[in-house]
Order: structure tokens, then C-alpha cells, then sequence
């Protein structure tokens, strides 16, 4: 398939790739919230890792993607996007948003509704961590 | 500028460029020589059915078949469907319409053209075994043995599995289908013009092929159709003016049926040397890749599979972005994403690798055109598009961490 040229340059130089620590390690930090979608025999995973400041700003985000290039590319978008904003900004972030961007056809979609979701994820990670309530996961997919 | 220009062609299981010796016996058949060859009564349908009448020959030559044996057809897909609907629809033991028509025997990773003719029969009152492979992909004699009833009166067994290369005991299915007394198909379109055949020696009833496998124009193929010992019936699909011993009617594609027999004779030739030098590139590919990269697999038996090809998997690295990563190599992957259906290849799966392991695999086929200067530039290519996307694998963490990753409960969506 075509990819668009957004995608492409995504998984030729893709932003913010890395972590903050091995998972065992991240997991005791209160300023690291951590979120894993996916399964391999589904062909992709996503983790996203957020540093985030006590006023609740995203700092900075790592990322490593198992997946094809529209999997990358989200992942890799959602990292730029979610950086400098608030937790709720990046809440707000919607898939609908990433696939628009990136162009991505309908069978890609499912790549930007996991992007979605490790936002949602590692963001309801942080929120545990430090005694925030945590939304209801919606299930929108 | 072309693919060609810029892109190094490692698809040849897909589908191989036209030989230009296949080409230069073709062209007079489009402009000079272009009568029908059903034509008995005038020189220009004499010049045609010659045509037919040698490229008949050299298929059977390359079979070790009878020139009267071969049906020509527009590609194995047709010379699946007319063996195998045709055979069990003339054997079978009780009328249309009624069930328990008799019994077959094939396998779960043949390909969609078996495949889906057996499900069509299923749905006809036939009762059908699909046989699982062992986790070397290979259909074994014991297994068809195990697996034939008193009622089996077909069984198709492809020679070399399209994905794979794996090659299934086809000598030793064909005469324990012969002493059983059922018909015994074989879809040898990977087969044919790679390694020897003999109709005869392997026992072999019917047998499909492809010309664009091989070389030859794309479009045209044959059904071998065993004709003594014991003489195998078919009831035809398609009906008209009774070419091809009332088996395939339609006018004869005659200049693509003189480039299948050109094809053929080439490969007669050459398959002996050609499949040395590809086992040889093939296996430089192969090792290369092993040593420089950790968690790599071949999918399938090592030994018992086709020179040219390899099935490997780079474990943690998903296929349709590795293919990215290696976009002047022309190839396939059994990755979900490559797919229509967005499965990962139910080849693979068949094999139970695993389907984290299909998604991360690639199938290399190389060619008669292929160089050495090709298959060093491709092992470049892919080790560096490997090590870029495991630097981003999240899985590929998590294993140099020590991590089991099948013990991990994945949020699956």
C-alpha cells in the first residue's frame, strides 16, 4: 500500500523514541506514567511512557512501537502532540485527530485508536500513581 | 524509470519475468502464425496446432508425461479446479444432490485454489479432511495414510508449498494413494521447472501447473491428466467445443501455450545448475542474516524445501514495516497488515510458530536473473532495517530484559 508521505517520514525519523527507565524501574517512579496497548499476535504494540511535572504538564514522552508504519507513525505523533500539554489537554486528544494528520486509509484506523489509547492508558497510570481519580476507560472501539 | 531501475526483485514465488527466449518463440504466434488451431481445413491452423503440438510435447517431456496428457489451461488456479471438482464430482458415490458423495483428503496450507474448490465440495455433499502439517510444514505419507477411508476417492497434496518452499512426501503419497485405489492430485505450480518430475516414477494422477511460475507468460498453464494405468476421468467445468479432450473448451491461447512449452524446455535445460547456483545465493542470504542478527527463524524444514526461497522471521520486528524499511526489495510477508484479510498467514499459523513470529516474517524467492552483487546489497538492507526497528520494539526490551513475553497479559483490543 501507499503510505502518505507524514507516515513515511515518521518511520524514517521517528520523534521521541525511548523510555525512561526499564519497566521494572519506571514502575515505582511517581513522575513516570507508563501505558502498553496491543498484543503482539495482533501485530502491534504500543508504549508510551510521560514524565509529568506536580501542575500536571507532560514534560516529555518516550515511545517504542511493534507495528506496521501507520503504528509508528501514531505513536510517534501522539508523542509530539501529548509534549508541553496538560494531562486533560491530552486527554482531549482524539483518534479521529492522528488519522486526519498522518492520512491514514480506514484500514489503519485501528493504529490511531491504539495511539488514543496509550495516551489514555499511561495518562490513568500517572493519575494511580499520585492519588488522582481516574476516569472511566471508555470502550469505543 | 521502471521497478526494475531501483528495486531488486526477490518475489519470484509470486510470479518470475518472462524468459526473453520465451518471448522470441512467442512473437511470430501473435502476428504471423495467428490461426486457430481448431482450424483442420487451411495452412494457417495447421501452423498453429504445430505450435501447440511441440510446446505439448515439451511439457510432457519436462513431466516424463505422454504429450497427449496435457490439458492447457489459463493457470493452475483452473488446473486445480478442473481436477479436483472434476475428479470428485465423476467418482463420487452417490448423486448430486445427496450426501456422503465420498471423501478427500487435503491440507490446511495449500493454497486458496485447492483450498476453496474443496470447501465448494464440502458444501456438495463431499466430506473433506484437512490435514495439519507437522511444525516442519510438511504433509508426511504416514498422515495421508492415517487419514484415508474406504470412501476416499481423491487426494490432493500440493508438491511445494507456495510460502514455505517445503517440499511433501509426494513420491511416497502417490503410490499409497495408487494402492488405495484413489485418484491422486498434486499441485505442483512451485514445483514444476525447480526440481525433476516423473509422472510415472512418483505416481502421480493429476497435476497442475503454471507457466508464470517458471518464466513463461502469465495467464496460461496445464493439467496433467493420467490417460493409462489406470486412465483418470474427469467431468469438465466448462463446456463449448470440446477442446482439449472435452476437458477445457475455449479456444487454445496458442501463443501463450508455445511460450509455456518454450518455458519448459528451458527449465528442462537448466533447473539442474540454476537451482545449485540459487541454493548457494539463497543460503549465503540466509546464514548472513542468522550471524549478524539474534532471534531470526527459518520457517519450515531446513533441508526438505526449495532451493531458491526462504520463509525467516526477525523476531520483535512487525513485517509490513520491515518492508518499509527495505523498500528496493520486492518481497512478501505473512504479516496481517500485507494481507487483504488482515490475518497473519494462515500458512504460518499452520506451522504453530506463533502468530507474533508470522507477523515478523518475510519470504525471499530468488530467480534466474538473480546476482550475487543482489543478495549482499539485500542483506544490508534488511539487517539495517531490522536494527532500526528493534531500537524502537518495545518487545525487543522486554526479551534482552529477560522478559517471557507469551507470559505477558496483553491488553488486546
Amino acid at each position: 500500500m501507499a503510505y502518505s508521505e507524514k507516515v513515511i517520514e515518521h518511520y524514517q525519523k521517528p520523534q521521541n523514541v525511548g523510555s525512561f527507565g526499564a519497566s521494572s524501574d519506571v514502575k515505582e517512579r511517581s513522575d513516570i506514567g507508563v501505558g502498553i496497548v496491543g498484543a503482539p499476535e495482533c501485530g502491534d504494540v504500543m508504549q508510551l511512557q510521560i514524565k509529568v511535572d506536580e501542575a500536571g504538564k507532560i514534560e516529555d514522552a518516550k515511545f517504542k512501537c511493534f507495528g506496521c508504519g501507520s503504528a509508528i507513525a501514531s505513536s510517534s505523533l501522539a508523542t509530539e502532540w501529548i509534549k508541553g500539554r496538560t494531562v486533560d489537554e491530552a486527554l482531549a486528544i482524539k483518534n479521529t485527530e492522528i488519522v486526519e494528520e498522518l492520512a491514514l486509509p480506514p484500514v489503519k484506523i485501528h493504529c490511531s485508536v491504539l495511539a488514543e489509547d496509550s495516551i489514555r492508558t499511561a495518562i490513568n497510570d500517572w493519575k494511580k500513581k499520585n492519588g488522582h481519580e481516574v476516569e472511566d476507560d471508555h470502550h469505543h472501539h | 524509470m521502471t521497478a526494475q531501475d531501483t528495486t531488486i526483485y526477490f518475489d519470484h514465488a509470486s510470479t518470475t519475468p518472462c524468459d526473453q527466449r520465451v518471448v522470441d518463440a512467442m512473437l511470430p504466434y501473435f502476428t504471423s502464425i495467428y490461426g486457430n488451431s481448431s482450424s483442420r481445413n487451411h495452412a494457417y491452423g495447421w501452423e498453429a496446432e504445430n505450435g501447440v503440438d511441440t510446446a505439448r510435447s515439451q511439457v510432457a517431456d519436462l513431466l516424463g508425461a505422454q504429450p497427449k496428457e496435457i490439458i492447457f489451461t489459463s493457470g493452475a488456479t483452473e488446473s486445480n479446479n478442473i481436477a479436483i471438482k472434476g475428479a470428485a464430482r465423476m467418482y463420487a458415490k452417490a448423486p448430486s444432490g445427496s450426501e456422503n458423495r465420498g471423501h478427500i483428503i487435503t491440507a490446511v496450507h495449500e493454497h486458496k485454489a485447492v483450498i476453496d474448490p474443496c470447501r465448494r465440495l464440502e458444501r456438495e455433499g463431499f466430506d473433506v479432511t484437512f490435514l495439519e502439517p507437522g511444525s516442519d510444514g510438511i504433509i508426511t505419507s504416514e498422515m495421508v495414510k492415517d487419514a484415508l477411508r474406504d470412501d476416499t476417492i481423491l487426494v490432493s497434496i500440493m508438491w511445494a508449498n507456495n510460502e514455505l518452499g517445503t517440499i511433501n512426501e509426494i513420491p511416497c503419497i502417490g503410490k499409497i494413494c495408487k494402492e488405495h485405489g484413489a485418484v491422486f492430485h498434486t499441485d505442483a505450480t512451485q514445483w514444476v521447472g525447480k526440481l525433476p518430475t516423473d509422472v510415472e516414477a512418483d505416481n502421480i494422477d493429476l497435476l497442475s501447473l503454471s507457466a508464470h511460475k517458471m518464466y513463461g507468460p502469465k495467464g496460461v498453464g496445464a493439467l496433467y491428466v493420467r490417460r493409462r494405468r489406470p486412465r483418470v476421468r474427469l467431468e469438465a467445468i466448462q463446456d463449448g467445443g470440446g477442446h482439449e479432450r472435452g476437458f477445457r473448451s475455449g479456444t487454445l491461447n496458442v501463443s501463450s501455450i508455445v511460450g509455456l512449452g518454450a518455458a519448459c524446455a528451458i527449465a528442462k535445460q537448466e533447473m539442474e545448475a540454476e537451482g545449485e547456483r540459487l541454493r548457494g545465493l539463497r543460503d549465503k542470504l540466509e546464514n548472513e542474516l542468522m550471524s549478524r542478527l539474534e532471534v531470526v527463524e527459518v520457517n519450515g524444514h531446513r533441508e526438505h524445501r526449495l532451493p531458491h526461497m526462504t520463509n525467516i522471521s526477525f523476531g520483535f520486528v512487525e513485517g509490513e514495516s520491515l518492508m518499509m524499511g527495505i523498500k528496493n526489495i520486492a518481497c512478501s510477508s505473512g504479516s496481517a497488515c500485507t494481507s487483504a484479510s488482515l490475518e497473519p498467514s494462515y500458512v504460518l499459523k499452520a506451522l504453530g510458530v506463533g502468530d507474533e513470529l508470522a507477523h515478523s516474517s518475510l519470504r525471499l524467492s530468488l530467480g534466474r536473473n538473480t546476482t550475487e552483487a543482489e543478495v549482499d546489497e539485500a542483506i544490508e538492507g534488511i539487517a539495517a532495517a531490522v536494527e532500526h526497528l528493534r531500537a524502537m520494539s518495545p518487545l525487543f526490551d522486554l526479551w534482552k530484559e529477560g522478559v517471557d513475553i507469551s507470559k505477558i497479559e496483553w491488553q488486546s483490543h
